[in-house]
Parts: C-alpha cells; sequence; structure tokens
C-alpha cells in the first residue's frame, strides 16, 4: 500500500503555542515534555463524518428555539468553509455555542451575575452546503468578566467546532467580532503571535449577509488543514 | 498559493452546551464483533489535581481493523452501524469511562502493520489547541514493532499503554511532570 498524503503542518506563528503564560490556565494544562511528530497514517486522515441525523433545521437558528426571542441584537454569522488547498469542505458539521447577551453561558459553572434568558440556549449546529458554506442566525454574545487578571474581561466571541475529514483536521476556534475594543487585551486571541492569523479571527461585519429590516450579518470564513500533496482526482 | 489554516482557540470552561448532543460513551454497537473492553481514566494537571472540565474525543477502527469513513480502501467488510467515534467529559473527580470494541490493526508508514489503538483528542480550558495522543493496548504482541511507538523514547512508550484493572482497562492524561502522558505534534 502506497504512502497515504498527509496534511499540512502549520506555518510558524499561525496557530498557538501550549504555553502562553498571559493565559494563566495553561501554566499547568501546556505539556512540559517535548511533542513527538505524529506520521500521518490512515488513522489520522480519517476521522467521523457527520449527516443530515445530527442536524435540525432549527438548530441553525438561535433564535427560534424556545417559546419566544431571546433578548439582544440579532445577527446573522456566515462564511465558507475551505482547506487551505482552496478547497471547499462540504457537509461537515460546525457546533456552535456562546453566552447571551448579557454575558452569562447557560451552564451551571457560570456564576458571572448577569440574568439567563429563559428564551436562549446559546447552542447550535450547521451542516456546510455543497459548496462549503453556512449560516446561522443567533444574537449578538456579550463580554464578561474571567479571573485571568485583574479587570480581565473576554471580547464578544462564538465557539465553533468543526471536523473537516480527518481526524487531524479537527478544529475548535472562537469566532470576534470587528471593532471590539477588548480585542487587544485578551491572552486568548493573543497567544496567536502572528497578526494576520490573530486577524483572521475577528469577523467583519457584510452587507451581503445583512438581512433588510431583519438582522446585521457577519462574515466569517473558516480555513480547515489540507493535504500536503493533492491526491488523484477520481 | 495556499490558505492557511484557522487559528485554534480553547474550548473554555463551557463546552457542555455546544458539545453534549454528540456524547457517546459506547463506541460499539451491540452486534458489533470483537471484544468489549471498557476503558477508564482520570486526567491530572501539573499540581496532580484533577481535571474537572476537560472533554475528550476518540477515533478509532473496527475490530477488522477497518475506518468508517470513505477514504479507507481497504479490502475489508465495514461493521454495520460502527461509526468509531466517542466524546466524553470527565466528572468532578476528573475521571473519564467508555467502553468500546478493540480495533484490529491498520496498516501504517510504508504498508507496515500498527498495533491496535485508539486516537485521542483532549480539549480543556487552558488547552489553546487539542492534545493529540494514541491508546495501545495491554500484551499485544503488535505494540513491540509499531512504528509509531517506536518513535517514542522507550522510557515514556508505558504512557500510551493502557494498564489491566479490575473491570476493564485504565488509562490516564497526566499533563505535567515526570510521567507526563506523550502528546504528538500532529
Amino acid at each position: 500500500m502506497a504512502d497515504i498524503p498527509g496534511y499540512r503542518r502549520p506555518h510558524k506563528g499561525t496557530q498557538p503555542e501550549y504555553l502562553y503564560p498571559a493565559y494563566a490556565s495553561t501554566r499547568k494544562r501546556a505539556p512540559t515534555r517535548p511533542l513527538v511528530v505524529l506520521p500521518h497514517t490512515l488513522s489520522e486522515v480519517t476521522g467521523p463524518l457527520f449527516g443530515t441525523d445530527e442536524v435540525r433545521p432549527e438548530d441553525s437558528d438561535l433564535t427560534l428555539q424556545h417559546a419566544a426571542a431571546p433578548l439582544g441584537e440579532r445577527i446573522i454569522v456566515s462564511g465558507h468553509v475551505l482547506d487551505e488547498n482552496e478547497r471547499p469542505v462540504p457537509n461537515t458539521l460546525i457546533e456552535i455555542w456562546q453566552c447571551n447577551a448579557a454575558g452569562r453561558y447557560r451552564h451551571q459553572d457560570d456564576s458571572h451575575d448577569a440574568p439567563l434568558d429563559p428564551n436562549f440556549s446559546g447552542a447550535g449546529r450547521v451542516l456546510t452546503d455543497k459548496e462549503g458554506r453556512y449560516r446561522f442566525v443567533t444574537i449578538k454574545p456579550g463580554a464578561y468578566p474571567w479571573r485571568n487578571h485583574p479587570n480581565a474581561w473576554r471580547p464578544s466571541h462564538i465557539h465553533l467546532s468543526l471536523f473537516g475529514r480527518a481526524f487531524v483536521t479537527r478544529l475548535v476556534t472562537q469566532m470576534y467580532f470587528a471593532g471590539d475594543p477588548l480585542l487587544p487585551h485578551d491572552p486568548i486571541l493573543n497567544s496567536i503571535a502572528q497578526e494576520g492569523a490573530r486577524h483572521r479571527l475577528v469577523a467583519d461585519f457584510d452587507w451581503e449577509t445583512t438581512a433588510p429590516e431583519y438582522a446585521l450579518g457577519y462574515r466569517f470564513d473558516i480555513v480547515l488543514r489540507g493535504r500536503d500533496a493533492t491526491p488523484m482526482d477520481k | 498559493m495556499h490558505l492557511t489554516a484557522t487559528a485554534s482557540q480553547t474550548v473554555g470552561p463551557f463546552f457542555r452546551i455546544g458539545l453534549e448532543h454528540l456524547y457517546i460513551a459506547d463506541l460499539a454497537p451491540a452486534a458489533a464483533a470483537g471484544d468489549k473492553v471498557a476503558i477508564h481514566g482520570r486526567v491530572v494537571d501539573g499540581d496532580g489535581k484533577p481535571v474537572n472540565d476537560a472533554i475528550i474525543e476518540i477515533w478509532q477502527a473496527d475490530a477488522r481493523g477497518r475506518y468508517a469513513h470513505p477514504d479507507d480502501t481497504q479490502d475489508k467488510p465495514a461493521t454495520p452501524d460502527f461509526k468509531g467515534f466517542g466524546r466524553v467529559p470527565t466528572d468532578e473527580h476528573g475521571a473519564f469511562r467508555f467502553t468500546t470494541v478493540k480495533p484490529g490493526s491498520v496498516p501504517g508508514p510504508r504498508g507496515m502493520p500498527q498495533a491496535p489503538h485508539l486516537l485521542v483528542a483532549v480539549f480543556m480550558r487552558g488547552l489553546l489547541k487539542h492534545l493529540l495522543t494514541r491508546v495501545y493496548f495491554p500484551d499485544d504482541p503488535d505494540n513491540a514493532a509499531d512504528p509509531v511507538l517506536k518513535l517514542v523514547p522507550a522510557e515514556r512508550c508505558a504512557t500510551l499503554i493502557a494498564m489491566k484493572a479490575n473491570d476493564g482497562l485504565e488509562w490516564n492524561v497526566i499533563l505535567q511532570g515526570e510521567n507526563e502522558t506523550v502528546f504528538f505534534d500532529y
């Protein structure tokens, strides 16, 4: 059996290192011994594929999951999921979660003194279409304090989890909002050394996504790892 | 011209909201061939404290060594209903548990067989990108020749091999220190 083409290794500075002391929780959780470079075998280039069984239409609209609409500014987030070779990643599962407009997560461990919204769960799922496009409707999440350092606040963000086609294309990331004054002060975003790579986590306001009389739109494109050598097209 | 992959960010402490719908602690459909095995362990930080807000994901082949994926073109029958994916959070004691079947051998670099193994991804607050490691099975004669275990310093290989326990197998994730689990640059 011929060797399987692996996936590209990251360019320096475009992914965070494990240890980033300004993000205090990394200090006792980042590995301290050398990582072992893993060849990409059949185990790494395969991974779970999900289909329509996991996603219902209401899963991609977080404002329709309860009896009434959640409070906050309704927004539309959409974009394109591509791989590093600029190929669309179709039919791939995106899982999202976020806090509500007041900056509070529906989670037992969130003790921030901000109100829960009975009409907002903060969880969604969507599959990309055959061109790799996705779209979901939600409300703009609030900022909230955390205990990383004195007077620490997380900028508004939405968590996203993607699988792609292989276990090594798995990606969990966060989407931020252009113009947020907290962005330069956030150690989690600043853990990415390269400015361009940080900038790509910031969604821009987008007229094309904006729906008249309904909601502002934000565009957030996502790039998953691509194969190092292009396998023969079938 | 290539694009650059989007940067990873931590799952944070509240991932349950978004990830719970796919919690899967039993990877083995009732009819699946192979030896059922329960694997349990704990996730422990650099102070030796249990990590109660971690989540692990498992990816594996079936008992014949076939992945439920179209890029696995091996001439082996697929197991109906076998997906090979699991996702379990740690509890307040940092403990996790899942049930599966021992996978068969799958091909490795240059077609060399790999010993049966699971891939495990570890996510938590404080990890800006997930960790990737592997679990091998105790007393498997193929471990000695496994092409990935051979890349690991001999004195650290034990961290990748589950231990026999009363009720199945035990395998722990030690984030830092002398017995730190081997994590891969993937």
